[in-house]
């Protein structure tokens, strides 16, 4: 705490003293823990004891829901970050969002850094169970961005139809989406596009902001299938995220179209590398290279991304703590996608797959689309090796099925390596 | 979010073109009025229960401009923001409800007897007339701004308050988490159950939060009279029935708010009232009377003459479609209701109301007689 507390008075900001000081806290001090019998008139905020502000989550099916007690509640929900932000406004989304058919959703987010940490107590054990065991207590998560680690990753087109990986990344010192004000927003976007215009080479590229948008290169984000919308889904609006649409939002790619960056949606930037076919080696090299390109940018103006040992990168949403990162492609598997065995065969090899559409979609006919299924406690490295061992085998499988032989499903891989 | 004083003092770090919203391409009230000097002079205020400007004017950031309406673009978080942030609500009021100065008085008038007529309103048009108002508890956040505890408390004080009628206004409470699926059916058929709301201008202001926690439906035996329990309102109090008695339905209106009202009182709680803004709600469109009366009417002929919004504008009174604030009318039918909340009594814009259908009806069966309505022409009230 103490590190990240000396870097955020590092940067190049003006940080007033006020600002540390959490609003929680003087509340606490003031009220005693009972409800104040106001008679009408009086000028004081209601305060109730932690009982009488529990939400009701018998209906619930999400992480924060199954690890949300009375107990924990009671103690964070006075507490606040040194901006100001509470429990209630991070589980906010989950409360109002009791649960979705096709995944437990998390239920909660981190409005800044600091979120993780001074609600530990509920972030640790959903960090847990969303992470397949990953103890933020006692392990430690491994970065390695170095691309040439990787072996294999050219796939045969027959099958692989394009290669994509995506991750986020935070601007340490800001707040994020659910929290962050509009002038926090404006600096974010003044920050990364700053950066991503002293990129060169095949990274050239230029900033469309979307309260700027001409109809014509609106047309033209739309067919290269680049352009984010508001967000509809009630589990990133309820969150606060999509306040003050579109003010600070936009997107960057390079003239290539195969680096692009998506700023202030649903974290600061998601950043993403992809092309048609199958060369998934080439999507990560480059997607590396930018993103340390990137990096030594904005460190050249004092800022840095938002990262510790503990959780590697720090995301909004905890499903995307450590590499945040989803390696995958879309593949074709007309005979093994209909092999009983599938499920099992994905399962060992910690793969996931989705539809086309994106993570709330179903398959359409054989095309799916396979990613990693783990992002905290293993490097950006070992996952995208993964995802590149795992399709492999399957493209294996359906030619075996395709020439009448038999498949194995594979013994499962290790997770934490 | 609009919950909690969070992050206000951290925002004062920035300055206040680093803050302020860009309104380009709005058309609301609030983006009419707020300017940077206003900002910047309101943006370190806070209400005592730590209701912020840019709390207030979140929903109308976030929401440009609507196609049917002129919206409003802020809402209150307590009683307490309309004194705090006068400076941006009292212009706001003042386009809204027809240049209503900070120095007007409000008159409330619930005295049913002061109503002339309006019990004769032909059913044969008038299929159905409704009376609706809200109220707010003193001393409790509003549904922008509570926190669960308060809106349960809200909910608790509402139930007892309710249970207590007799006669006529007996009735039974439903709260919408614990609804059974029978009681729901019946609530939807009845036409009474509300939903979650889906309206990006309510939900931009966070007024859906923790949604069905602490909210309900109560209706008396008859189905005549109803309340709602923390939806946009702490209260939505509400008098119905089918055909064109709105006499009845103003005396059911008058004489059952005021014993909501008495009982409330009795527990040392008011409702949020004073003689300048007059009833205190959420929104500054529902202030003074908070009153919207009017009634459901055949006008096919009527609403297709090229006067007919002059008509109205003249008569002090809006159209709607039946299917409420942002909808279209269906086969010839509108809702009617009064147009003033603040300014004017509950009585007077009633007066209003059933004065301007009875004109109206009669101006339909002239247009299907073939004969012209021009002398019949209201001049402006």
């Amino acid at each position: 705490m103490a590190g990240s507390f000396a870097r955020v008075l590092s940067s190049k900001r003006k940080v007033g003293i006020l600002s540390l000081v959490g609003a929680g806290s003087l509340t606490v001090g003031f009220f005693m823990n009972r409800e104040q019998h106001v008679s009408a008139g009086a000028h004081v905020r209601r305060i109730y004891p932690p009982s009488a502000e529990y939400p009701d989550l018998r209906k619930h099916n999400n992480c924060m829901a199954s690890h949300l007690t009375p107990a924990i509640y009671a103690k964070l929900v006075h507490k606040s970050t040194p901006n100001g932000y509470t429990l209630d406004e991070a589980i906010q989304t989950g409360v109002d969002n009791p649960g979705h058919p096709f995944i437990k959703t998390v239920g909660m987010v981190a409005g800044d850094e600091e979120s993780y940490e001074v609600f530990a107590d509920i972030f640790n054990p959903i960090i847990k169970e969303r992470h397949n065991g990953y103890d933020p207590c006692n392990m430690k998560h491994p970065t390695d961005l170095d691309s040439s680690k990787i072996r294999g990753g050219l796939f045969d087109e027959k099958y692989v139809l394009s290669s994509r990986v995506r991750t986020g990344r935070s601007i340490r010192g800001l707040s994020l989406p659910p929290a962050c004000t509009r002038a926090e927003r404006r600096e974010v976007e003044r920050v990364v596009i700053d950066a991503l215009g002293g990129l060169r080479g095949d990274l050239t590229g230029k900033y469309f902001s979307l309260t700027q948008l001409t109809d014509q290169e609106q047309q033209q984000l739309i067919d290269d299938h680049f352009l984010f919308d508001k967000p509809v889904s009630p589990l990133l609006t309820c969150s606060g995220m999509a306040r003050d649409w579109p003010d600070a939002r936009g997107i960057w790619h390079n003239n290539e179209k195969t680096f692009l960056v998506w700023i202030n949606e649903e974290d600061h930037t998601r950043v993403i590398s992809m092309e048609k076919g199958g060369n998934m080696k080439r999507v990560f090299e480059r997607f590396c290279r930018g993103l340390q390109e990137v990096e030594r940018l904005i460190q050249e103006k004092g800022w840095e991304f938002m990262w510790n040992e503990r959780l590697g990168y720090i995301l909004t949403c905890p499903s995307n703590l450590g590499t945040g990162l989803r390696a995958g492609v879309h593949v074709s598997l007309p005979r093994l996608c209909k092999d009983p065995r599938f499920a099992k065969i994905l399962d060992n090899l910690r793969l996931q797959k989705r539809g086309t559409g994106g993570v709330d979609t179903a398959a359409v006919g054989n095309t799916f689309d396979i990613s990693n299924l783990d992002r905290l406690g293993q490097s950006e490295v070992q996952l995208v090796q993964t995802v590149i061992d795992g399709v492999a085998y399957l493209i294996e499988c359906e030619k075996r099925l395709e020439k009448g032989q038999d498949i194995k499903i594979p013994a499962p891989i290790s997770q934490f390596k | 979010m609009p919950f909690g004083n969070t992050h206000n003092n951290f925002k004062l770090n920035y300055k206040v073109e680093e803050e302020f919203p860009d309104l380009a391409k709005h058309n609301n009230h609030m983006a009419k009025v707020l300017t940077k000097d206003i900002y910047a002079k309101l943006r370190d205020k806070q209400t005592p229960t730590g209701f912020t400007l840019d709390d207030v004017i979140q929903t109308g950031v976030d929401n440009p401009g609507h196609p049917y309406i002129m919206t409003v673009g802020c809402v209150a978080g307590d009683e307490e923001s309309y004194e705090v942030f006068k400076d941006l609500l009292d212009p706001i009021i003042s386009d809204r409800h027809g240049g209503y100065k900070a120095t007007d008085k409000h008159k409330t008038d619930l005295n049913f007897e002061n109503l002339k007529g309006g019990d004769d309103l032909d059913p044969n048009y008038v299929l159905s007339s409704r009376v609706r108002t809200g109220r707010s508890i003193k001393g409790y956040a509003l549904p922008p701004h509570n926190s669960r505890g308060e809106r349960r408390a809200v909910e608790k004080m509402s139930v007892e308050a309710l249970n207590v009628l007799e006669g006529e206004f007996k009735g039974k409470y439903y709260p919408l988490k614990s609804m059974t699926d029978a009681e729901q059916e019946q609530l939807i058929s009845d036409h009474f159950l509300f939903d979650k709301p889906v309206s990006p201008l309510l939900l931009a202001a966070g007024m859906a939060r923790d949604w069905p926690d602490g909210r309900g439906i109560w209706h008396n035996e008859n189905k005549t009279f109803l309340v709602w329990v923390n939806e946009e309102d702490h209260l939505r109090v509400i008098s119905m029935q089918q055909g064109g008695n709105m006499k009845e339905v103003f005396r059911r209106f008058c004489v059952g708010l005021q014993k909501i009202e008495e009982t409330f009182k009795k527990h040392n709680h008011g409702f949020m009232w004073n003689d300048h803004l007059g009833f205190v709600l959420t929104c500054p469109s529902n202030l003074g009377t908070g009153l919207r009366g009017g009634v459901h009417v055949k006008l096919p002929k009527l609403s297709t003459h090229a006067k007919f919004d002059e008509i109205l504008t003249r008569l002090r009174l809006q159209k709607r479609g039946t299917g409420g604030v942002d909808t279209a009318s269906v086969g010839g039918v509108f809702d009617i209701s009064n147009a003033d909340r603040l300014g004017s009594s509950e009585v007077e814009q009633v007066q209003c109301v059933v004065d301007g259908v009875k004109l109206m009806v009669e101006m339909e069966k002239k247009l299907e007689k073939g004969e012209s309505i021009d002398s019949m022409i209201p001049a402006q009230k």
